[in-house]
């Protein structure tokens, strides 16, 4: 089941996790990553759907099944997203976040600190610098880019239990999504991240609560490089997870769901 | 900066879906000979069910063993995953029946293992899915053959057993100008030898019976998915694009961008017909799999040697092979299949069926069995035994001739068994 709402002129896609999505319910809003969409989510947004939340997965703009350009800027994406809450009739949301996503959330919840309950930042580092072989790649060689980024991405060659279940290959799921997504995609949302600049000054005006899930085996956001955010947020909760490379969601989904069951409203 | 290189064939033959057994240090992959498996609690087992959590329920859903096979052939075959069946022609099935319902089409080249065969023009017209058969080398027969409710494209990499080379790109593009996704059986070549999503098939499977287990002793199919072909756009698919009463609703396509085929595949076909692959038998073909490059690059040595002995034998006619000059998928061999082109082909004895019948009793070293892809040389005459269905026009259409002979090459030296096949052809050669 799913959401279409119209943003700025252009459709904007999210999953409802399975369910109808009920705003009077807490909202949970699910923020990919770069080169992603809504489906990295799948088990914890189902999941949450069927427990008492009102999930939107959102498909980034010009990722998925959103239209329009890619946004190259985390503070006009923030804005998106709360674009969306308003789309859908919700006043106050949960802003769960990957990578790149995590930055969104980071940032919107600063920007609108008023409609954001609380605040997951997953696999997340500031600031989110991008080598400059890679963000070229990304401009200049989007299949070597993605090769590099899935690599990056997965912490072993085996995970258990699978996803989206057994007899998934992680890494080959990951492959096969990145390169559904549209040329020009990657280069704007690496760009999006490397040129993210207010993370450290977003935190100050952060009020919700904030839970930060890190991947100890992560070599794109490694947990020290969480370790400025996590200064900058003396009140956050941070959940590191064992075995876990940057594809938390996929590597490590029950030990995601159970850091998002114990904090998400 | 060198990109990062991506773990080779041979590392993930060996690791790809297995680590150590994190309760018992197990190196190997554990036989998870149970049915069933325990919940946590009520909310473990509804989240399990309803897809919220993965995991294993059931042991003709998944099962941890089984899984690491499907994640392994997934890996070589540079696909998001598989399922593991009960047998090669389980996986065909599979694949069709997750595709096509009554009223449906299929596209499927001519030259096709005999029970693929039997599977298509007999057994599913009966269920309401018809299929024509067009000679796979003509891609305008392909192109003019879809039809408004075909559903997908079918062809063998190396056609069985003339061996035809699949042009993968040429039949993919045909099938994607039309919104259809081309499967491919690979059982011939492995992944090692040729990669079908490589050259745009969207859909592999296996008897991994064959070349895959190597040893003879087990019996299994494998289906593999790209995850590259996109069921919304082609708009045929509304198995995969709508929500499905027979899984809570379920619309596969937006549950995962690229994964909707083998979740529904998993969710419908291989739970209500039940032909899964026993972990015993999943743990077999592991076996067989960690040394898949070493065995195919024997086999095809052995194979070049002997192709070579029969190609100067007076009482061989034509030998079938596309590394040949003579063999009309020569170039197109070259291109796609550089490792070598399989370990099975045919030759044409002189002196027709009573000749062949002759040669093959005389073989001591090859086995006259029903298979290929054996450790242990094989040997066949197809006209009496895989493809004695077909008449005589339908057989010539195949490729096949009454003195055709099909050879599987094993592991053996080659040198006695080029012994065993000089003996046998100076027998057959005699009145």
């Amino acid at each position: 089941m799913a959401m279409q709402l119209d943003i700025h002129g252009h459709a904007a896609w999210a999953y409802t996790g399975g369910k109808a999505f009920n705003p009077t319910l807490p909202v949970v809003v699910f923020i990919h990553g770069a080169e992603h969409d809504h489906s990295v989510w799948a088990l914890q947004s189902r999941y949450l759907a069927h427990h008492g939340r009102a999930v939107l997965a959102v498909d980034l703009p010009g990722h998925g099944r959103s239209a329009g350009a890619p946004l190259a800027r985390i503070e006009a994406l923030a804005d998106w997203v709360v674009a969306v809450l308003d789309a859908a009739g919700v006043a106050t949301a949960t802003l769960v976040g990957h990578s790149m996503g995590s930055l969104i959330a980071l940032e919107c919840a600063a920007r609108h600190p008023q409609r954001i309950a609380k605040l997951a930042l997953v696999g997340t580092a500031f600031p989110m610098r991008v080598a400059d072989e890679l963000l070229n790649a990304t401009r200049d060689d989007e299949p070597t880019a993605q090769q590099m980024v899935n690599l990056w991405s997965h912490s072993a060659l085996a995970h258990y239990p699978g996803n989206p279940g057994p007899g998934f290959w992680v890494a080959g799921v990951n492959r096969r999504l990145m390169e559904r997504q549209r040329a020009g995609v990657m280069h704007a949302d690496f760009t999006a991240c490397n040129d993210y600049s207010n993370g450290l000054e977003a935190c100050r005006s952060i009020v919700a609560p904030v839970l930060l899930v890190l991947g100890k085996r992560d070599v794109m956001t490694p947990p020290r490089a969480a370790q400025d955010l996590i200064g900058a947020l003396p009140n956050a909760r941070v959940v590191q997870i064992e075995g876990a490379g940057h594809a938390i969601m996929a590597e490590k989904p029950d030990e995601l769901l159970e850091a998002l069951r114990a904090f998400v409203p | 900066m060198t990109p990062p290189r991506s773990p080779g064939f041979d590392t993930l033959s060996l690791h790809a879906g297995q680590q150590p057994d994190p309760t018992t240090g197990a190196r190997a992959t554990p036989i998870f000979q149970t049915a069933a498996y325990v919940f946590r609690d009520t909310d473990h087992a509804a989240a399990l069910f309803n897809m919220e959590r993965a995991g294993h329920v059931y042991s003709r859903i998944s099962n941890p063993t089984t899984a690491v096979l499907e994640e392994r052939i997934a890996a070589l075959d540079g696909g998001v995953g598989a399922i593991a069946t009960a047998s090669g022609q389980a996986a065909l099935h599979l694949a069709i029946a997750t595709l096509a319902g009554a009223g449906s089409h299929v596209l499927a080249s001519r030259a096709l293992y005999g029970g693929s065969h039997n599977l298509l023009d007999y057994t599913l017209r009966r269920f309401g899915i018809d299929t024509t058969f067009v000679d796979p080398r003509n891609l305008s027969a392909w192109r003019e053959a879809i039809r408004p409710n075909t559903r997908v494209l079918f062809a063998e990499t190396l056609g069985n057993p003339g061996l035809d080379v699949l042009d993968i790109a040429g039949v993919a593009e045909i099938a994607h100008a039309a919104g259809l996704p081309l499967l491919v059986d690979g059982t011939f070549t492995t992944p090692y030898l040729l990669r079908p999503f490589d050259f745009g098939a969207d859909l592999v499977c296996h008897s991994a019976t064959k070349f895959l287990g190597g040893h003879g002793v087990a019996i299994g199919g494998l289906l593999v998915d790209s995850g590259a072909f996109d069921w919304e756009r082609s708009g045929r698919f509304p198995e995969l694009t709508e929500p499905y009463a027979g899984f809570h609703g379920m619309d596969f396509q937006e549950e995962s961008t690229v994964a909707a085929f083998l979740l529904r595949a998993r969710r419908e076909g291989l739970r209500d017909f039940g032909a899964c692959m026993a972990p015993f038998t999943a743990f077999q073909l592991l076996q067989g799999i960690e040394t898949l490059s070493l065995r195919m690059d024997r086999h095809i040595a052995n194979t070049r040697a002997i192709v070579g002995f029969l190609c100067e034998h007076k009482a061989v006619a034509s030998v079938n092979y596309p590394e040949l000059p003579t063999h009309p998928d020569h170039q197109l061999a070259k291109t796609m299949l550089p490792k070598g082109c399989g370990a099975v082909f045919t030759f044409e004895i002189q002196g027709g069926r009573a000749a062949g019948r002759k040669f093959i009793e005389t073989l001591r070293l090859f086995s006259h069995l029903a298979n290929v892809g054996d450790a242990k040389s094989l040997v066949i005459h197809p006209a009496s035994t895989t493809h004695f269905r077909l008449d005589d026009a339908a057989l010539r259409a195949a490729g096949i001739g009454p003195g055709t002979i099909r050879l599987s090459i094993g592991l053996e030296d080659s040198a006695d068994l080029i012994d065993d096949l000089a003996l046998a052809l100076r027998a057959s050669q005699k009145p």
